[in-house]
């Protein structure tokens, strides 16, 4: 039985349909057994040479990557690159021609400009997969917490999910909303006008106001981490303000009218946007995400590596042969 | 020695600064246009050209072009961009004085004018900077660069963000008669911003620059220009407020002008999609609303003049992530061309009016000679084909540079020749109406 | 279009079924460490089926597991768009008599990957190939220790095993291409 394929390359979900999304949360599932395993490997992409090409640091999703890449049996090279093109050195295409030289399968790349994975795509004929461009988008953390969702909601559709904090600014925020709504859930944003963007309704999601409003609405919160540099940027007056006036807390959901699902993409800051009670309370699935992160990983390395490479082809929406 | 008469014949003959429109001769003789009429007898020794359903006009006159020299100049140099002038139909460009050295001294300006010079082919006219070293500070010499052959001061590459400086340029260049160009950008509201604010950007994960950056400052110029009684000239406008404010300035009497390029009555902000860096200019490409703005302000006038902000950059400049890569686009051989195809063609403007647009008001208003074929100005003159179908091939163009948005794109119309001072500075390999020069 | 021969009906499967339970319990001394492994799809199946059948006569609850072999396969890279994986689930293994069921015995690929994987698991004190029909052909060094029917076929033909709970009937059949 032949399944949609994905193309050369996972740059988004943006550009992917509704089936190829459940083909990745589908193929997910039985990974996450292979990590329940004693021995916690299986030879489906042996020999394979991946590498994790990571200009920002990032020690979660890069580690993530890794297990998941280990765990298909594949060979894993780490390359800790400095900023940007501009900053020193050599320039992205140049990376991505001399990985290409020496025979690279696969790269999964996290840059600090919006676009990145694509540029890289375009440019070399080996997978890549997007683990954070910018503020574009993080489309393995987006199909972690729908598979996180559907885990606990057995269903994504017509579910309300609030993704709540500096959506401007957030690329988890960007493939959370494509992935949701393409599979028919309800998104709304919440967060001080400053950290929303301006036309974001265009994207069909609601505006909630206030920390309240996306508790009394939502199903499940997806709280997004705050980042000192905004309060230093202006965006908002200090992190304290932003904790009593937009913190998600105990005794805010103690108001819920249901039992809402709290995830968050980590790391957390404790007290500013979502506080330790209900970060380690009984609704978080803080720490199920990250089980599923290497699960949905494996899934997406896999069904690229099937794919017969050619630069440009990144996965684009509808069923192929 | 003098070049040989050129006598072109039986072209529709548009003279904008006269309002005449017809088929007739045009004798150029002696750097000056000589004659003009029907059945001009042919002197010893003329070179002929058969300008048969062709348009003759006077050279067409960029108020703002980026040369890169002196400093950058593997990207452009005078003569190089001086050639892709002429064979884009100009006869005169304005050199934005962001060079390297900053063009705030008598020295750069008549480096530029011996260069120009020297290449014979677009006059180039420097403009110098408002601010010594563009550092937005201390006022530049404007006599010592108007007495050099400067024609107007500007900072463009970047705002005058001190009102102050505004103003005290707009009063003291009164003494010279000469306008303050402004690039209009509140750098508070754009930093970091690589492209329109709005639902693109939005999707592309790309920090935005609102409109209102180059409406506040419109607004504020506007203003000054009123306080000071003296002449604003605002470069490349891109939004559909500024074309407001822009509007009822003039019903005041205020004196302001204004320019716009041909990227922002073709383009939306969607030609960014799939991050191409071709797309990266400043002001940026904007919605649908502000390119319909634009195009009405040119037919009503609103707009007085097309420029085309010309700025040549390294094809690895250009291949690299959008935030890195840098602003701007050529244009000197593809702005008729766009003008004609997205403005005329399509029946917004008229040929005369078009004309009007690229070469009588832009000379009329930077006080450049040019802009007309009466009798007695300078032999600066356009062949047009308004009809002739073409693709872009940036491989073919004369600019160093390659940096454009329309590669493969089909247009229609295109000069044919250009004459500067009576002399044939370009003329398009294949032209049937004359022979290889 | 395919001729389609009947080799083992519904009755004939039934029969054959009830005798390889019993070879199964024979072969590893009764039922105290046998565990039943299904490969997907239709071994597993087959192989709860021969757990009932055991169970019935023995009184016992033979635990069983299924097995999706798909990661394990030596084609991976070349069959083009990814085939769906399916559940892997096991029981405890080790030091257990694991007999490894499956519908067809052909090239012994499958098996392969089956005893890569099992043995990832933990270390059985034995493996046993159990199939429904064992078509010959081999391309490796695999046998099947107990079997419910034997046939000798061409490359070009097909043996195709149809199960109720999937295909709504039981039956095993030979496709064969016109000459």
């Amino acid at each position: 039985m032949s399944a949609p394929s994905l193309g050369k390359d996972l740059v988004g979900l943006e550009p992917l349909s509704a089936d190829q999304l459940r083909l990745i949360l589908d193929t997910a599932e039985p990974f996450k057994e292979v990590s329940e395993r004693p021995i916690k490997k299986v030879p489906a992409l042996r020999g394979k040479t991946i590498v994790n090409l990571f200009f920002e640091a990032s020690t979660r999703t890069r580690i993530s990557f890794e297990f998941a890449e280990k765990r298909l049996s594949a060979d894993t090279v780490n390359v800790a690159a400095s900023g940007s093109s501009v900053s020193k050195g050599e320039t992205l295409v140049d990376t991505a021609k001399n990985l290409e030289a020496m025979r690279i399968d696969m790269v999964v790349i996290r840059h600090g400009s919006s676009g990145a994975a694509q540029f890289l795509g375009q440019r070399i004929a080996s997978n890549v997969i997007n683990a954070g461009d910018g503020k574009h988008e993080h489309p393995t953390q987006g199909l972690l917490d729908l598979l996180t969702l559907r885990d606990n909601f057995k269903r994504i559709e017509g579910l309300k999910v609030a993704i709540c904090g500096d959506v401007l600014h957030s690329r988890v925020a960007r493939s959370n909303i494509w992935g949701l709504t393409r599979l028919g859930a309800e998104v709304g944003v919440c967060g001080p006008p400053t950290l929303l963007p301006r036309d974001v309704r265009e994207l069909g999601v609601t505006i909630l106001p206030r920390i309240e409003d996306a508790i009394a609405w939502a199903d499940a919160l997806n709280v997004l981490r705050l980042q000192l540099e905004r309060m230093q940027a202006g965006f908002i007056p200090s992190l304290r303000e932003y904790n009593r006036v937009f913190g998600v807390t105990r005794e805010r959901l103690e108001r819920a009218p249901k039992e809402l699902l709290i995830l968050h993409p980590g790391p957390m800051n404790r007290g500013v946007e979502i506080d330790s009670d209900v970060a380690d309370g009984e609704h978080s699935v803080i720490l199920p995400q990250v089980t599923n992160g290497v699960a949905v990983r494996m899934a997406v390395l896999y069904l690229l590596a099937g794919g017969r490479p050619g630069p440009g082809q990144a996965a684009a929406g509808g069923d192929a042969a | 020695m003098s070049a040989r008469p050129i006598l072109l014949r039986g072209g529709r003959v548009i003279d904008p600064a006269r309002g005449s429109d017809g088929v007739a001769d045009v004798l150029v003789a002696d750097e000056r246009v000589e004659a003009v009429g029907r059945n001009i007898g042919e002197p010893d020794g003329a070179i002929v050209v058969d300008a048969a359903n062709l348009v003759v006009a006077p050279g067409l006159i960029d108020l703002h072009t980026h040369l890169r020299e002196p400093g950058q100049e593997d990207l452009e140099t005078i003569a190089t961009g001086a050639m892709a002038a002429v064979a884009g139909g100009f006869t005169a460009v304005c050199a934005m004085p962001n060079t390297d050295p900053v063009c705030d001294n008598q020295g750069v300006v008549g480096f530029i004018v011996r260069q120009a010079l020297r290449a014979g082919k677009a006059r180039v006219y420097p403009i110098g900077a408002i601010s010594v070293g563009q550092k937005g500070q201390q006022l530049a010499e404007f006599g010592e660069l108007v007495g050099a052959g400067a024609v107007a001061v500007s900072d463009d590459g970047k705002p005058v963000m001190s009102s102050h400086l505004m103003r005290t340029a707009l009063e003291y260049a009164r003494v010279f008669g000469i306008p303050v160009a402004d690039h209009c950008e509140e750098m508070t509201l754009a930093q970091g911003g690589a492209m329109h604010e709005g639902i693109v950007s939005t999707r592309l994960g790309l920090k935005g620059i609102p409109a209102a950056a180059e409406e506040i400052m419109v607004a504020r110029d506007i203003l000054l220009a009123e306080l000071t009684g003296g002449h604003v000239h605002l470069c490349h406008m891109s939004t559909r407020g500024s074309v407001e404010l822009i509007r009822r300035a003039k019903e005041q009497g205020i004196r302001v002008t204004a320019e716009a390029c041909p990227h922002h009555f073709t383009l939306t902000h969607e030609a960014c999609e799939g991050y191409d860096t071709n797309a990266k200019m400043n002001p940026p490409l904007r919605e649908a609303e502000d390119r319909e703005a634009i195009r009405q302000a040119l037919r009503d006038g609103t707009i007085d003049v097309i420029a085309t902000d010309h700025a040549p950059h390294h094809y690895d400049a250009k291949e690299r992530e959008f935030d890195d890569a840098p602003n701007g686009i050529i244009g000197l051989e593809t702005a008729l061309p766009l003008a004609l195809t997205e403005l005329v063609a399509t029946g917004l403007l008229t040929l005369p009016e078009l004309l009007l647009r690229m070469s009588t008001t832009p000379a009329r208003i930077f006080g450049l000679p040019g802009g007309t074929l009466a009798t007695g100005a300078p032999a600066d003159v356009v062949v047009i084909d308004p009809a002739a179908r073409w693709e872009v091939r940036p491989e073919e163009f004369h600019s160093k540079s390659r940096n454009t948005p329309f590669r493969g794109r089909l247009l229609t119309g295109r000069a044919e020749m250009t004459i500067v001072g009576g002399r044939i500075a370009w003329q398009r390999r294949g032209f049937a109406g004359a022979p290889a020069q | 279009m395919t001729i389609r021969t009947p080799l083992l009906d519904e009755r004939a499967i039934a029969r054959a079924l009830v005798r390889m339970a019993s070879e199964i319990v024979e072969r590893c001394g009764g039922t105290e460490h046998l565990v039943l492994v299904g490969i997907q799809r239709r071994g597993v199946e087959l192989a709860l089926r021969l757990k009932r059948l055991i169970d019935g006569v023995e009184r016992s609850d033979v635990p069983w597991g299924k097995l999706d072999i798909t990661l394990y396969r030596d084609d991976l890279q070349m069959i083009g768009p990814r085939p769906v994986v399916g559940e892997t689930s096991l029981p405890d293994i080790d030091d257990r008599a694991v007999v490894i069921v499956d519908d067809v015995l052909y090239t012994g690929r499958t098996v392969r990957a089956a005893l890569d994987e099992v043995t990832d698991f933990g270390r059985p004190r034995r493996i046993l190939l159990c199939v429904l029909v064992d078509r010959g052909g081999r391309e490796l060094p695999i046998q099947a220790d107990v079997v419910g029917t034997t046939v000798s076929l061409t490359a070009t033909d097909r043996v195709d095993v149809l199960v109720s709970e999937l295909d709504g009937r039981d039956a095993v059949e030979l496709a064969r291409a016109p000459a």
